[in-house]
């Protein structure tokens, strides 16, 4: 089995989907199960927990830093909890949750393989979704002015951005079998939507996707 | 207007104090064991109760608050204590919402309390038995059924009023479709202990306490209960707030007197607060109220443990801390929190940076009442409460 969907049979999937909300959500969306019981850390505003309440009817619960994130959220009606993925993830029980996601924030937290380690602990299955830094466009950035990159999705100078731990699919892809996580799926995102040319092995996606995806679930 | 239909209590209205009387048959069972009665419920009500009963908000006040939450005191004279939070267009909104508010048991504006007059005609004074925070929201709870109101659509409070919260969530979550701790905890810290005790020693050194009974002698022990107000109150405060306020600045005067005067500014607002408190609070209702706060733990109820207290409540919780609170913490409105999420609750948390101290909930803070206004709003939706507060 191909672990990451090519270009066509990603946009069938995706395509009723692929309206305002970042690529990555929808993505996201389309590998919850209905009515589940999920956990978003690093939810922002809560964007993504209104989408999949809305198209999963999930019950949904966040994590967010922020303070004006958080207000965003409770004033949604949206139950989050001002807190800190590195500090507070241990409050959570194990198995409390079907699903734990982590959108584009793992590349922000200090400890990435303490947070995975804790995402899997708390749900059965853990969906990631980061900035490729191994796409061609970053690769030939740096190859080719010898400075650090800026994409659409890494729009901050290296001195100002918030990522802490850019890494790249194959890297991800380690660091979930190192702690025996199981990829179920991995997406690639390019264009602002799910699927990537060339990308049906993750070596290809590495080089393709301007984003990822990735579905795992415990050994 | 209220009605009720219990027999066992009766509604009076004297002096501005509106007061709910239970008989002797409905007497209030305290944690300790005893039995009080009859007691009394003082209360005030602002808005209106819609006809399926369901947009009643009861809001818990702190330690030296009162029922006039939304309006003058009628006895005291002063205003309202959270305008900007209850109130027509406020985040508790009185046109939509039915606000109740109780004088909490032990104090003294109109529920029962160590200077009510006992059976034998003599003030309870030190006679008055010991209560807990959960006899307090026991008494609420009588209150609420005689007003014939099977479940509130939110508990709300600030400070100790937030630990009443939480025991009415605990103790009644069928009763609690929401419940809003502000500034508070599920535990008393041993520093608040601390702080707690020095104004009672304060209170007790003073002469004319003479052993609680103050006033069947008729003093008061006016000089103990402003020092407890006065160290009190430094921890409603914040370092960074008393620089901002006060820094060293010297009040009325050019320089130092060489002497004991209230030479700067924050001695001269102390005493302030110290000598207009004395004034409209009773000092031993200040022993018995600090005394229930130290004993509140509402986890040693559940085995220690505290999400158990909150384990398959379908309540919505929001806790909301403050960053320079230290008076109640942001880690222990945190410890809150973490028992909500260990219980599965439906739960949100918002830690204000601030540095207005403790006593931010009480002041203008945007972001807080931006906040809470959204908590409330998205509550109310979801118990199907329309904008005039009628049932959908």
């Amino acid at each position: 089995m191909a672990l990451v969907e090519p270009l066509h049979a990603a946009n069938a999937l995706y395509a009723q989907n692929a309206s305002k909300a970042p690529a990555d959500h929808s993505v996201i969306a389309s590998m919850v199960a209905d009515r589940a019981k999920v956990l978003d850390v690093g939810c922002g505003d809560g964007a993504l927990l209104q989408l999949l309440a809305r198209e999963r009817s999930v019950k949904g619960r966040g994590m967010e830093l922020s303070q004006a994130g958080v207000n965003a959220c409770v004033s949604k009606g949206l139950s989050v909890v001002q807190g800190d993925a590195d500090r507070d993830l241990s409050d959570y029980p194990d198995d409390s949750f079907d699903y734990v996601i982590l959108s584009k924030t793992i590349q922000a937290v200090r400890h990435p393989r303490a947070v995975l380690k804790q995402l899997a602990r708390i749900g059965e299955r853990v969906i990631v979704s980061f900035p490729n830094f191994g796409h061609w466009k970053v690769r030939s950035q740096l190859f080719l002015s010898g400075r650090m990159p800026n994409t659409p999705n890494l729009p901050n100078r290296w001195c100002e951005t918030e990522n802490l731990h850019l890494c790249t699919v194959r890297d991800f892809a380690e660091l979930a079998r190192e702690l025996h996580l199981t990829v179920d799926r991995a997406v690639p995102i390019s264009g602002g939507q799910a699927g990537a040319p060339f990308a049906a092995t993750l070596w290809r996606a590495n080089w393709f996707a301007e984003e990822a995806v990735f579905l795992l679930a415990r050994n | 207007m209220i009605q009720t239909a219990s027999t066992a209590a009766r509604l009076t209205a004297s002096g501005g104090i509106r007061t709910l009387q239970f008989d002797a048959s409905t007497p209030l069972q305290l944690s300790s064991g005893a039995m009080l009665s009859p007691l009394t419920v003082a209360f005030e009500t602002y808005g209106h109760l819609n006809a399926e009963k369901t947009n009643a908000i009861l809001v818990c006040h702190a330690l030296t608050g009162d029922q006039f939450v939304a309006g003058p005191n009628p006895v005291t004279g002063r205003p309202a204590w959270w305008p900007r939070i209850v109130g027509p267009g406020r985040p508790i909104d009185t046109n939509r919402f039915y606000v109740i508010c109780a004088n909490v048991l032990g104090g003294c504006m109109g529920t029962t309390g160590p200077s009510s007059i006992a059976s034998d005609g003599q003030p309870y004074g030190l006679r008055f038995p010991v209560i807990t925070v959960a006899d307090i929201v026991r008494a609420q709870a009588m209150l609420i059924e005689a007003l014939e109101i099977p479940s509130l659509f939110m508990v709300i409070g600030g400070s100790i009023g937030g630990m009443q919260a939480l025991q009415w969530a605990s103790a009644y979550p069928k009763r609690v479709f929401a419940c809003a701790s502000i500034a508070s905890a599920a535990r008393h810290s041993a520093q608040n202990i601390a702080f707690y005790e020095v104004g009672r020693q304060a209170i007790m050194a003073d002469p004319d306490w003479r052993g609680g009974e103050y006033q069947a002698q008729g003093v008061r022990p006016a000089k103990g209960l402003a020092v407890a107000r006065m160290a009190a109150h430094i921890t409603y405060l914040s370092e960074q707030s008393l620089r901002r306020k006060f820094d060293r600045q010297l009040q009325g005067r050019e320089k130092f007197s060489f002497g004991f005067d209230a030479d700067f500014q924050i001695e001269s607002y102390l005493r302030h607060q110290g000598s207009s408190f004395v004034d409209r609070f009773d000092a031993n209702s200040y022993l018995y109220i600090t005394r229930a706060v130290d004993y509140f733990d509402l986890a040693s109820d559940f085995g220690g443990t505290l999400a158990n207290a909150f384990q398959g409540s379908s309540t919505k919780y929001c806790v909301f801390a403050f960053s320079s609170d230290w008076h109640y913490p942001p880690e222990d409105n945190r410890q809150i929190v973490r028992a909500l999420i260990a219980a599965g609750a439906e739960a949100s948390y918002v830690e204000v940076e601030t540095d207005k101290g403790h006593d931010a909930f009480l002041l203008e803070e945007a972001a807080f009442e931006a906040a809470l206004t959204g908590f409330i709003d998205s509550a109310a939706l979801s118990r199907g409460l329309g904008p005039g507060g009628e049932q959908r």
